[in-house]
């Protein structure tokens, strides 16, 4: 079917299936890849367009009805020339874009309002962007960029020296609010093959394939287990339990089987029934119960028990301090599955460049990619390059290998580029997910409320592959008695293979779901005492000169009880605007609530080192070669902050050359909130390596004042002034390393699990419907020790959104397989949900960190679920056991009784 | 590669379906049921059609063509009794389906939680069914008859939606409770519409969605709710007894248990609305 349509104020002329989905046409025919795809289905509007004036969602309009009509897409924003819509700068300014997934869906809807309402009043932006969904934001930056256009602030534009600290807007900002930046799906050659996966509906089966002769006659290839070189991948160099195609049974549901491989269309017009798979299903384990019964069978034959990983820390003497406590309390608290939810889906293509495998796909991680990739292949790590595409958001989700092995293998088969790119319900029934926990505590104090002893065993569902199960059952026992100073300690962490989808890292490694039972042990034992629940924890809080239950001394940055004063009086203010509202009748009933949390900065007693370099060209060239992946986050824009003030030239300078790993040296995966401190202390060191060897040439002090126009660089030091001509000079290059100093922990738990933590203390203020059950989070402000704030807006960015992630956890998200498996039976926040949210930043420098900077990716999310709970704790005596709390836990728990069990 | 009809009047729809088509309009449920596959299936895209869409007034009410959407409602002058109706299109999905998506749509869809139905139901709506051989009517309660199932007959396609005007000023209201805000599938939702004459309640209907395979009307409730004054006191006239015709199941999103008693709250506060 011929299609004539206008396009962003162009006629189009669009021939093809008249069934095509819009969102289709305009990224796979027209090349406007600005349009994102993350459901198809109408749930997440990152594909949101304006139609004859009207937002709509792009995949669910057919091109068959599109003759005639009128399209706006993000690209068609700005003006002719380039210059940014004042929506789009206002977007930039304000941080509205994190991973960039979503912004060019919320910017369309958002241009949608503006343009029948130029100054919209909050509820108008809210209404308006209900139906897009952003999982990095928070949606806080979002919504005060829409309110601020016309009357934006200019944006910061930082001299040499001054980009430490100020709100420098991301420098990849542009590409994202454009629509130009390329994500997984957003790229690939024209002739490029097509990989669709059939995988397990079955939990836990075996299975036969049976003749593939008729398939692989229809397509270019069907491959089997038998077609990867080395069918085995997981984190840990020792744990390669993961197949990359299931080889005979399958340990859960949405396992890969068997990859079909050929033209798009053709791969995906087959359905799963005409697969010759013969399947015998088994029982699953699913749950802890199930893997733990005597005799259970096993998961991974390998491991007894269905055991992965145990161990703790011990410290003190907890039986005998027991004894002489005051109060103690006791609680058992469990989690569910929680899908990261990213909105971009995993997705990639690969090509084979002569002996070499390269591939372009989203990731957290270039050079654990790289390796693992060479281990499935059989080749040299050399030998296989990764050029990661756009991160569309990851949360620890994009730090398991997903579609890269298939497309790798498949084009090295082929010797042609082969593309994969998930669905939605594939994404989340293939992927990692949040470990269920049940964390069983007892926590005792003394009369004055000094904490002498906690018990804490956590036990973890690590589904059915061990991925990142030892690093969350390490890391647990660390940050289980919470951040306080506690003489007497037993912390216990276990993980058992169930028949679940793999649990593997998701922002806190398993610390949020430990937090929800030391937080709640806090308030009872506060209650207990008749103390205020925020001075119970001030009076305990780890402070620098304290030593931790592994037996670290803190002789710096920890800045918990300078978080907590910072709450304190909005802790009062907020309790006398509760006490106000609670006098009134009716069934709804406020209440505030506080939850603490500490966070060690990067791996736990293991080397993870960062190598960041810095380049100054003949040319005159400035360029941040930075391994340092940025997946939202903002370290692209955090590593240039660092690097131009310690080279001493403005940040506007730098080149940045992103994750390659052909281009970059390995900057470690981005996770355990580990950049700013591990690799931005890297980029420091390089930016001081380049400045030492341009001071050197110019035989100036160190206080000498550097300028680069052209290719002449230019050196002050007080009267003096030195000219370097590069051209003449030659190419320079800085590099730094950096690997925070750790210790093993020893078979009790004792030694020096991270170099540093991070600190915070967040309240909430909730409404609870005690009739219904419903809570509304009103109020959140969350004070945060980050050793220095590099960038202050994208610090509160990282925290804002980290609480809307802590706040569905609290509340809303729960994956079940087989039942959640897309964006409308699983819940994440949108933007009506999440309340206005107050940042304050405390910095309590880090002597190691750059410029005393410290990580805040995960502890932003941490201390958000248990100050949730404890306000609706306060408002209605129910203390949460299970979360998420769904109206009808909650309501049921109101009907049994005050004060016990939800 | 299936065909694509897309005719611009009515009859050419009805003899194309002839032979079983999808029918497409809005796409907001065509589309979410074909995700990561190739649509092979023949398609009839109603969406040319101008006499299925655009809401209409005659002697005995209006008539909501099948292809109207929900901000076309929304945007249309209607009068109170419509406000319920209203009330659930600004809760179906978020702007960008309420563009898109069709009343007739929600209806063939008939999945259990259809924003649209208990509101249409408490209006005593029908739908108008063409075919070949004729046009028929149905009531909305006779209409949709199970989860995903309808009393539409092969050849036959839902043209428009019936609401009767009443010879008393009427009121009507919709509240919808859900886990999140926005974009969100109910646990429970409930519409009324009550007759009022002479300050009391001449006649009443109240309809309750996702509480069962189809949403209910609550003849026991509306019985109660007659004759009584209109004021927010209606609310106490709930009862759990009320609630026999509703077999909620546990999901996802709510227990079975907890819907009924939600859903007596969520009667009482729309009653209590209704009548402010």
């Amino acid at each position: 079917m011929k299609v004539a349509f206008t396009l962003n104020d162009q006629k189009m002329d669009w021939c093809g299936l008249p069934a095509t989905r819009l969102a289709a046409a305009l990224r796979d025919d027209l090349g406007l890849t600005g349009t994102k795809v993350g459901c198809d289905a109408g749930d997440c509007g990152a594909c949101t367009v304006r139609l004859d004036g009207r937002q709509v969602c792009a995949c669910l309009v057919a091109m068959g009805q599109m003759a005639g009509r009128t399209v706006e897409t993000v690209e068609g924003l700005a003006a002719k020339d380039g210059r940014l819509a004042a929506l789009q700068e206002s977007f930039l300014t304000y941080g509205a874009a994190q991973c960039g997934i979503c912004t060019p869906g919320m910017l369309m809807a958002a241009h949608d309002l503006l343009s029948r309402q130029p100054r919209p009043e909050r509820a108008a932006v809210e209404e308006a962007l209900g139906g897009v969904l952003c999982r990095c934001t928070g949606y806080s930056k979002i919504v005060e960029a829409v309110l601020a256009v016309g009357a934006s602030k200019p944006a910061v534009i930082p001299e040499a020296g001054g980009a430490v600290g100020a709100r420098v807007p991301r420098v990849d900002g542009v590409a994202k609010i454009t629509g130009r930046d390329l994500f997984g799906a957003d790229v690939m050659p024209a002739d490029t093959l097509w990989i669709r996966v059939v995988r397990s509906p079955h939990a836990r089966a075996r299975f036969t394939v049976g003749d593939l002769a008729p398939l692989r006659a229809r397509l270019a290839a069907v491959l089997t287990a038998d077609d990867i070189p080395f069918n085995g991948y997981g984190i840990y160099p020792d744990v390669k339990d993961q197949p990359v195609l299931a080889a005979g049974q399958v340990r859960y549901r949405g396992e890969a089987v068997l990859a079909l491989v050929g033209e798009r269309t053709a791969v995906l017009a087959v359905r799963d029934e005409d697969v010759p798979i013969a399947w015998a299903p088994e029982p699953p384990l699913l749950g802890i119960d199930a893997a733990t019964v005597p005799q259970a069978p096993l998961v991974q034959a390998d491991k007894p028990r269905n055991l992965l990983l145990d161990g703790g820390v011990r410290r003190g003497d907890p039986a005998g301090a027991f004894a002489r406590c005051t109060a103690v309390a006791e609680g058992m608290f469990e989690t569910s599955f929680v899908e990261h939810a990213y909105i971009e889906p995993e997705a990639g293509w690969a090509r084979r460049v002569g002996d070499r495998i390269e591939i372009h796909a989203t990731t957290q991680t270039p050079y654990m990619d790289r390796d693992e990739i060479a281990n499935v292949m059989r080749l040299s790590p050399e030998a296989v390059r990764i050029v990661p595409t756009a991160c569309g958001g990851g949360f620890g989700g994009k730090l398991d290998l997903s579609v890269q092995p298939l497309i790798a293998v498949a084009a090295w088969q082929l010797g042609c580029p082969v593309a994969l790119v998930y669905t939605r319900p594939e994404s989340m029934a293939a992927s990692t997910k949040r470990h269920p926990a049940r964390v069983r505590a007892k926590f005792g104090c003394d009369a004055e409320g000094r904490l002498l002893a906690c018990d804490v065993t956590a036990t973890f569902d690590t589904g059915a592959y061990a991925s990142w199960g030892p690093t969350v059952a390490n890391r647990v026992p660390v940050h289980a008695m919470g951040p306080y100073a506690m003489p007497n300690v037993r912390t216990w962490g276990e993980a058992f293979f169930t028949n679940g989808p793999p649990a593997g890292a998701f922002r806190g490694f398993g610390v949020p779901q430990a937090a929800i039972a030391h937080e709640a042990m806090m308030d009872e034992l506060a209650d207990r005492l008749g103390i205020d629940r925020l001075e119970f924890r001030h009076r305990n809080a780890l402070r620098v000169g304290d030593t931790t239950a592994t037996g670290q001394k803190l002789d710096h940055s920890a800045g918990l009880p300078q978080c907590l004063d910072a709450l304190r009086p909005h802790w009062r203010k907020a309790h006398e605007e509760v006490s106000a509202f609670n006098a009134k009748d009716g069934p709804r009933r406020r209440g505030v609530g506080i939850g603490c949390m500490w966070y060690g900065i990067g791996n736990t007693s293991m080397s993870n080192p960062s190598r960041m370099r810095v380049g100054l060209s003949v040319d005159g060239v400035l360029t941040l070669y930075n391994g340092a992946l940025d997946i939202g986050q903002g370290s692209n824009t955090i590593m240039t902050q660092i690097v131009a003030d310690a080279v001493g030239l403005p940040a506007g300078q730098f080149a940045l050359v992103s994750g390659d790993t052909d281009l970059t040296a390995d900057a470690g995966k981005t996770s355990a909130s580990r950049q700013t401190f591990v690799s931005g202390r890297a980029a420091e060191a390089a930016g001081r390596d380049l400045r030492r060897q341009i001071l050197r040439l110019a035989n100036a002090g160190a206080d000498a004042r550097l300028s680069l126009e052209g290719t002449v660089l230019t050196v002050r030091d007080g009267t003096e002034t030195h000219s370097l001509d590069l051209a003449k000079v030659g190419p320079l290059m800085g590099e730094g390393t950096f690997d925070p100093p750790t210790t093993p922990l020893d078979a009790d738990g004792q030694g020096i699990p991270y170099a540093t933590y991070a600190f915070a203390a967040q309240m909430a203020t909730v409404e609870v419907d005690i009739e219904l059950g419903t809570v509304k989070v009103l109020h959140i402000v969350a004070a945060h020790d980050v050793g220095k704030a590099i960038n202050p807006t994208l610090v509160e960015g990282q925290i804002e959104g980290g609480i809307a992630q802590g706040l569905g956890l609290a509340l809303m998200e729960e994956y079940l397989p087989g039942r959640t498996e897309n964006l409308h039976d699983y819940l994440i926040p949108t933007v009506g949900d999440v309340p206005e949210i107050e940042c304050l930043l405390i910095e309590d420098r880090e002597p190691l960190g750059p410029s005393g900077a410290k990580g805040v990716g995960e502890p932003g999310l941490v201390p958000t679920a248990p100050a949730i709970l404890g306000a609706v704790h306060h408002a209605t005596g129910v203390r949460a056991h299970r979360v998420p709390l769904l109206p009808h836990r909650l309501r049921e728990a109101i009907l049994a009784g005050k004060g016990r069990k939800a | 590669m299936g065909d694509y009809r897309q005719p611009d009047r009515l009859e050419e729809a009805l003899e194309a379906l002839i032979r079983p088509h999808a029918v497409l309009a809005g796409g907001t449920d065509f589309y979410p049921a074909r995700v990561g596959r190739t649509v092979e299936e023949d398609i009839l895209d109603i969406s040319r059609i101008k006499g299925l869409r655009g809401i209409s007034r005659n002697g005995a009410g209006w008539r909501l063509g099948a292809t109207t959407t929900w901000s076309e409602l929304l945007a249309a002058d209607l009068p109170p009794l419509f406000d319920g109706l209203k009330q659930a299109a600004r809760e179906v999905g978020g702007r960008q389906i309420q563009n898109a998506g069709t009343l007739a749509g929600n209806l063939c869809n008939a999945s259990p939680a259809a924003d649209g139905v208990p509101p249409l139901l408490a209006l005593d709506a029908e739908v108008e069914l063409a075919s070949r051989t004729g046009v028929r009517r149905l009531a909305l309660s006779k209409f949709i008859v199970g989860n995903r199932r309808t009393q539409l007959s092969p050849g036959e396609l839902l043209v428009a939606i019936h609401v009767p005007k009443h010879a008393t000023i009427a009121r009507s209201s919709f509240l919808k409770l859900g886990a999140r805000r926005y974009l969100v599938i109910s646990i429970v939702m409930a519409a009324a519409t009550l007759e009022i004459a002479d300050d009391r309640v001449a006649a009443a209907r109240v309809a309750v969605g996702a509480c069962s395979a189809v949403a209910q009307r609550l003849p026991l409730l509306e019985v109660a709710l007659v004759g009584a004054p209109f004021d927010s006191r209606l609310a106490e006239r709930v009862e759990p007894v009320h609630l026999a015709p509703l077999a909620p199941i546990d999901d996802v999103r709510g227990s079975a248990a907890y819907r009924l008693d939600a859903a007596v709250t969520v009667l009482r506060r729309l009653l209590a609305e209704v009548a402010s």
